[in-house]
């Protein structure tokens, strides 16, 4: 059986590393105000979002035609398109591009698609050297960690621990944090790579279907340095980011960048249409789990995600606890109801690992109702036997309990009884997880409903 | 109108004050109240652990306790929003609906429904920060959301308590981060909901309140304990008790 992640524990070690979570909170909440500022100079914002969800659920409403007629207009501007069922059938499909054109060494932009399909190791595994060329997504690289945030990929790391991975990994100096310096060391290093590569891959952050072009987003340039230099140029697109014309782009990018840092655009937005000149262009269309959630009356409105990270950012509980709390590729609000999906028993915590507070919800800028799913996918999660024993024991007992208006006021007396006479040692034990940090509710001398019937009901 | 007063269980249970606060409030602004002996709870702690079953007992018996009431209040925005938006455990008879229909949540009922505008018996001279809780906020609409900063600003809490003699509002810096309590989240994700109270607690404590006040008592149940546990010179105390001058 696959064993469940645990975001509290891994989220428990997080916070006890006092410095990275308190420059954590600090930095995710600060995007957090930015975003604030860049939304609240927009007027019509809340227009935008609601012509957002509305051309995401049309599109994903009208899915096959989009993805056909997006197929035929990239084949007449010269993309090679392929389709992918799952991870294993993208992995295969690269691997026999790269392979047909003798590529042994790859860059990449940052793709969340490929994490998802777990492409690096799969590339790795069969001799194909991988660079990362976002500079947050090679530290995650570096560091063996999958990226911790999907705009920010190593915002859970202070300077000093890039000082300290890049002095072994890069041989600078680990006392020197500065970030210019570790920049340019990283440069310098990859540089070379980036030039000498044979291939290059990318996301996409929208496919347009009425030209067949698509659109990767990035603040560093380094999807375009991918896309230019080497003869092949690789695009992995979950068939979600389809969008049916070049004129809805004028939403989302006004969107996608204000949302995630609070930026007006994003630095760089590539626009690809076709090969380049002596170049090949190809396109792997993937679906891995998409279809099946498109079905879900509950679920399917998270495909209208674009990745901003703006429920990341605003979430409580991924600010304390940190991005790779979630042990799964998506991370935050929207992974608690993504990753589920993929793999039930694996990530059944995730949706616990939440206070259901509703800020997703509320900044969401394709109105996904995420705090809501979160809240649903919880009954899944019972539903299907996985709620952890002891959760479940405790509301066998507590649903009886309060169904009952007698058990109810015996319970309470009992309760009070053992607030009052336990010693502070019983009830701070480390099994009582509420007196860890929090001192225990005082008890009054009487309930309310006791003091209700001696004073207001007539004998 | 007779109003049927529910009082959450661990406002039962914790903090008679609040309920008798809520009573006595109802009570001088002319309604007629009376309060069903044998509620319990609204099943909201066992539904937001995704267990329907074992909220069904607790949601049908809510329903059987109100069902006879025009108007039910009670002094809990998350409750209250489990009633409204959540109580789906049980099949939904016309009592089942109507009883999601007419219970309002005390802030709400003062405010939209009987447009009170003094409370002049009350009176209290503290520096308070509000805690509007993430139901108050996100679900029942007390005040914009933080997160919607392009649309105009509202507070149907401030309005009331602008009523209140005395009381001094304070800002902080995050006005709607949540303080962590969460139900079963505050015990199963001890050390992010821990986290969660002390930042939201020092927040009230840096920028000087004496009180926490919010229309949840489940909220601040969780920052007394961090309160008291960090020997803070701070008090919480719910709206109702504001309101009403009493019992403090």
């Amino acid at each position: 059986m696959t064993r469940a992640v645990d975001p509290e524990g891994r989220a428990e070690r997080f916070i006890a590393l006092e410095e990275h979570e308190a420059t954590h909170d600090r930095l995710v909440w600060g995007m957090r105000q930015h975003r604030d500022q860049a939304v609240a100079a927009v007027p019509e914002w809340e227009q935008l979002r609601e012509l957002a969800s509305q051309i995401k659920e049309h599109t994903l409403t009208h899915l096959d035609q989009y993805l056909e007629q997006f197929e035929q207009n990239a084949t007449k501007l010269g993309t090679q398109v392929h389709w992918a069922r799952d991870a294993e059938e993208h992995n295969a499909v690269v691997y026999n591009i790269l392979q047909s054109h003798g590529a042994k060494s790859l860059i990449k932009s940052k793709s969340m698609l490929q994490e998802e399909c777990g492409l690096t190791p799969y590339l790795q595994k069969r001799s194909i050297e991988v660079t990362e060329s976002d500079l947050g997504e090679r530290i995650q690289q570096l560091s063996n960690e999958p990226p911790s945030h999907i705009v920010v990929p190593a915002i859970h790391k202070l300077r000093s621990d890039v000082a300290e991975l890049f002095a072994k990994e890069l041989g600078t100096d680990p006392t020197n944090t500065d970030p210019h310096y570790l920049t340019e060391s990283m440069r310098n290093n990859a540089r070379p790579r980036f030039l000498a590569a044979d291939a290059g891959m990318t996301g996409a952050n929208f496919a347009v279907a009425e030209t067949g072009g698509f659109v990767v987003c990035t603040n560093e340039g380094n999807a375009d340095i991918g896309a230019s230099v080497p003869p092949l140029h690789v695009a992995s697109i979950g068939i979600e980011k389809l969008i049916p014309r070049v004129r809805d782009l004028a939403i989302f990018i006004r969107m996608l960048s204000r949302s995630a840092l609070g930026w007006p655009i994003t630095q760089y937005t590539s626009h690809f249409h076709g090969p380049r000149r002596g170049g090949e262009l190809h396109v792997v269309l993937v679906d891995n789990t998409r279809s099946e959630r498109l079905g879900s009356p509950d679920f399917w409105h998270a495909l209208k995600c674009i990745r901003c990270g703006a429920c990341m950012n605003t979430c409580p509980v991924y600010r304390r606890g940190g991005g790779l709390s979630y042990g799964a590729t998506y991370s935050g609000p929207i992974g608690v109801i993504l990753d589920p999906g993929f793999d039930l028993r694996k990530y059944r915590e995730l949706p616990f690992h939440s206070s259901l507070c509703g800020s997703c919800t509320e900044v969401c800028p394709v109105k996904i109702d995420i705090s809501e799913q979160i809240y649903k996918w919880r009954r899944v999660v019972v539903g299907n036997g996985l709620l952890t024993i002891t959760k479940r024991v405790g509301m066998t007992a507590l649903g009886a309990t309060l169904s009952h208006s007698t058990l109810f006021h015996a319970a309470e007396s009992v309760g009070e009884t053992a607030l009052k006479i336990l010693p502070r040692a019983v009830l701070y034990n480390p099994f009582n997880p509420w007196g860890k940090h929090r001192e225990m509710p005082t008890v009054p001398r009487q309930t309310f409903r006791q003091w209700y019937l001696e004073n207001r009901r007539k004998p | 109108m007779k109003i049927g007063l529910f009082v959450p269980c661990y406002i039962d249970a914790l903090f008679p004050e609040t309920g008798i606060a809520t009573l006595e409030l109802l009570e001088k602004l002319g309604c007629e109240v009376a309060y069903p002996a044998e509620q319990t709870c609204c099943g909201q702690p066992m539904a937001n652990s995704g267990c329907q079953e074992d909220a069904a007992g607790a949601e049908a018996h809510f329903v059987r306790c109100f069902q006879d009431f025009d108007t039910v209040v009670g002094p809990s925005a998350s409750c209250v929003n489990h009633i409204r938006y959540n109580l789906d455990a049980i099949e939904q008879t016309p009592e089942t609906r109507k009883v999601r229909t007419v219970t309002r949540e005390l802030i709400e009922f003062l405010h939209d429904d009987l447009k009170v505008t003094a409370f002049p018996w009350a009176m209290f001279p503290h520096k308070v920060g509000l805690h509007n809780s993430c139901s108050a906020v996100r679900k029942l609409g007390h005040v914009r959301p933080s997160e919607l900063v392009y649309q105009p600003h509202f507070s149907k809490t401030e309005d009331l308590l602008k009523h209140v003699q005395g009381v001094e509002l304070i800002e902080i810096d995050r006005p709607d981060d949540c303080c962590g309590f969460g139900g079963s989240f505050c015990v199963t994700d001890e050390a992010v909901s821990a986290k969660m109270g002390y930042d939201r607690v020092q927040d009230f404590h840096r920028h000087g309140a004496e009180y926490i006040a919010s229309a949840d008592m489940s909220c601040l149940l969780h920052m007394k304990g961090v309160i008291d546990r960090l020997k803070l010179p701070m008090k919480v105390i719910h709206l109702a008790q504001i309101f009403n001058g009493g019992p403090l």
